[in-house]
């Protein structure tokens, strides 16, 4: 405990640790934007896919390519971060000729998470209601059009509402790539906490963690809940209060 | 002209095939009002379906002024579906967006200059009644405006048919009426063809110039309105017209007789004019009358009195009345 209080005051007083932090703060960040941006683009194809190529869907693709996109999706996501990750590296070596580092982080948090992006998007997608699809049918929508005009502005609250989620997970992933060779935050609490049992630098750190997490998360409820014309004024201050 | 041939509609389920319509015809004439009604589960919304095909038939056809739906390609289809609207029972609007733009959505669909459609959305919010709810979302409004909206935007292709999947069976009656007008407004202002769906035989009685009745997916029969009211042919038809049946209460009478009432004035007392110009005085057992139009439609059963001359005396008097026909009933068993 004494050593703790010890590292507590050293860490609030040692300027070149501010330093670290800054910086880690920004690579967490930088990452985990970027890997989001990319992950929410593939995951909203591959999830648009899922919902509409299927049998009764607005655009019927072949079983055989549902099976296999069902397939591919569910096996990436039964593989561990960790493992996935340590598999993704070389990939992350012969795109970006580095397989240490944020930047490296970034293809495999990419490929980890744009699966389950796909499910997130396949849910909000799903909750359209069939109604308003068929009426767009019967009004002579093509299928393209009952995507970009119904489908996705309908599910909108819902997929704000997702990519925040995705947002989420994926700086946590980020977090955890720190313990192979990734940047930020999750790097300094793995190094100092793990590795020299300073464990005030870990807290600190986890500290930041959190509060990106919170602040992301408000952004994210805020934006959806806006979004949402299905709402009443009454009743989305109600939701905004339950969250 | 609508022409509906030898329609079969069948749903493959676990325990066999399901069939939902067979061989349904029908003749549907332009500007018709033509009510569809049938109790649930009778194939009605699959039948409308078939119409537009959103539903593919498993076999028969849909002619839409000498056009073969069933045989169009999926793109002629969708050209051809702009002039086939519809609305629903759960109105089915964009959530996400205005008024406005719901209305607008079929003209976005179909290429209108955006312009040119917000011009045409607003005069349609003046057509049913709401033009200060452009800005409104659909969550903002009740079902009735919903409803109202749902409508605008169906006319906004300037279709030739309107199909209306139950369409008041979600609202309360005061605006259903209200809705039901609008719709005959329609009808009568843009000559477009009407295809009323509905479990309501109100609904049908309140707005359609021609019926059929639907069970277990047949047409078990179709005619005018009138046709259908004054003396409904089977028994489905029956039982819709008098949901409740003409009870035959316990009466003191020897002898029971059915006037049924084709379409006379409502307004002439025919029981009080026996009364009084015949002396008799007759029980009125059971009544299922209704007033349309101000024609009187439905069926009474009458208890003669004991009496034989005072009862033939009644008897003759009713035969004798202008669009009532009588009928002594032989199995009643009071």
């Amino acid at each position: 405990m004494d050593k703790f209080i010890a590292n507590l005051t050293d860490a609030l007083s040692n300027s070149a640790l501010w330093a670290e932090f800054r910086a880690g703060i920004w690579e967490t960040l930088y990452s985990t934007i970027v890997a989001t941006f990319v992950a929410c683009i593939l995951g909203l194809v591959l999830g648009v896919l899922l919902v509409v190529g299927e049998k009764d869907g607005v655009r019927p693709l072949p079983a055989p390519v549902m099976r296999v996109l069902n397939f591919v999706i569910n096996i990436l996501r039964s593989v561990p971060f960790l493992i996935l990750m340590l598999m993704v590296l070389p990939l992350s070596a012969l795109l970006l000729g580095t397989s240490i580092g944020t930047l490296a982080s970034i293809p495999p948090l990419i490929i980890a998470s744009a699966p389950f992006v796909a499910r997130l998007v396949e849910t909000s997608l799903r909750e359209v209601d069939k109604g308003v699809i068929e009426a767009a049918q019967s009004m002579g929508c093509s299928p393209f059009q009952i995507i970009w005009k119904v489908i996705l502005p309908e599910s909108k609250p819902s997929l704000i509402a997702g990519a925040t989620t995705a947002f989420i997970t994926i700086l946590s992933y980020g977090a955890m790539a720190g313990a192979i060779g990734g940047g930020g935050l999750g790097k300094i609490a793995i190094n100092y906490g793990y590795y020299k049992y300073n464990y005030a630098v870990m807290l600190i750190a986890v500290i930041f963690i959190v509060i990106l997490v919170q602040i992301f998360q408000s952004l994210g409820t805020w934006l959806a809940v806006r979004s949402n014309k299905q709402l009443t004024r009454t009743r989305r201050r109600k939701k905004r209060k339950s969250k | 002209m609508i022409e509906i041939q030898h329609l079969q509609k069948t749903f493959p389920t676990s325990d066999g095939a399901f069939t939902a319509l067979d061989d349904v015809n029908l003749t549907i004439r332009d500007g018709d009002i033509f009510g569809i009604v049938g109790m649930s589960g009778a194939g009605k919304s699959t039948l409308v379906r078939c119409i537009n095909l959103l539903e593919r038939p498993t076999s028969g056809h849909v002619v839409i002024d000498g056009e073969d739906m069933t045989a169009l390609s999926p793109k002629a289809l969708r050209e051809k579906r702009r002039s086939i609207s519809m609305i629903f029972q759960q109105f089915n609007l964009l959530m996400q967006r205005t008024c406005l733009d719901n209305i607008c959505f079929p003209m976005e669909i179909a290429g209108v200059p955006k312009a040119k459609a917000r011009l045409r959305a607003r005069e349609l919010l003046e057509t049913v009644g709401l033009p200060d709810k452009a800005d409104a979302y659909p969550a903002q409004l009740s079902g009735g405006q919903k409803q109202r909206i749902a409508i605008a935007r169906a006319l906004a292709s300037n279709p030739k048919v309107l199909l209306c999947d139950e369409a008041t069976s979600a609202l309360d009656p005061t605006t259903t009426r209200s809705i039901l007008r609008l719709i005959q407004d329609i009808n009568k202002r843009l000559g477009i063809t009407v295809i009323v769906i509905t479990h309501e035989m109100a609904v049908v009685e309140e707005i359609c110039s021609h019926v059929a009745v639907l069970e277990h997916g047949q047409v078990m029969e179709t005619g005018t309105v009138e046709e259908v009211f004054s003396n409904p042919r089977s028994e489905a038809g029956r039982r819709l017209v008098f949901p409740d049946g003409v009870s035959l209460d316990q009466f003191p009478v020897a002898r029971v007789v059915r006037v049924v009432f084709n379409g006379g004035s409502s307004y002439e007392p025919l029981i009080a004019s026996l009364a009084i110009d015949c002396g008799v005085k007759v029980n009125i057992l059971g009544a299922d009358t209704r007033n349309i139009d101000g024609k009187a439609f439905g069926s009474m059963l009458l208890g003669l009195p004991q009496d034989n001359t005072e009862a033939a005396k009644a008897m003759n008097y009713l035969k004798s009345c202008h669009d009532v026909t009588v009928e002594e009933v032989q199995d009643y068993h009071g």
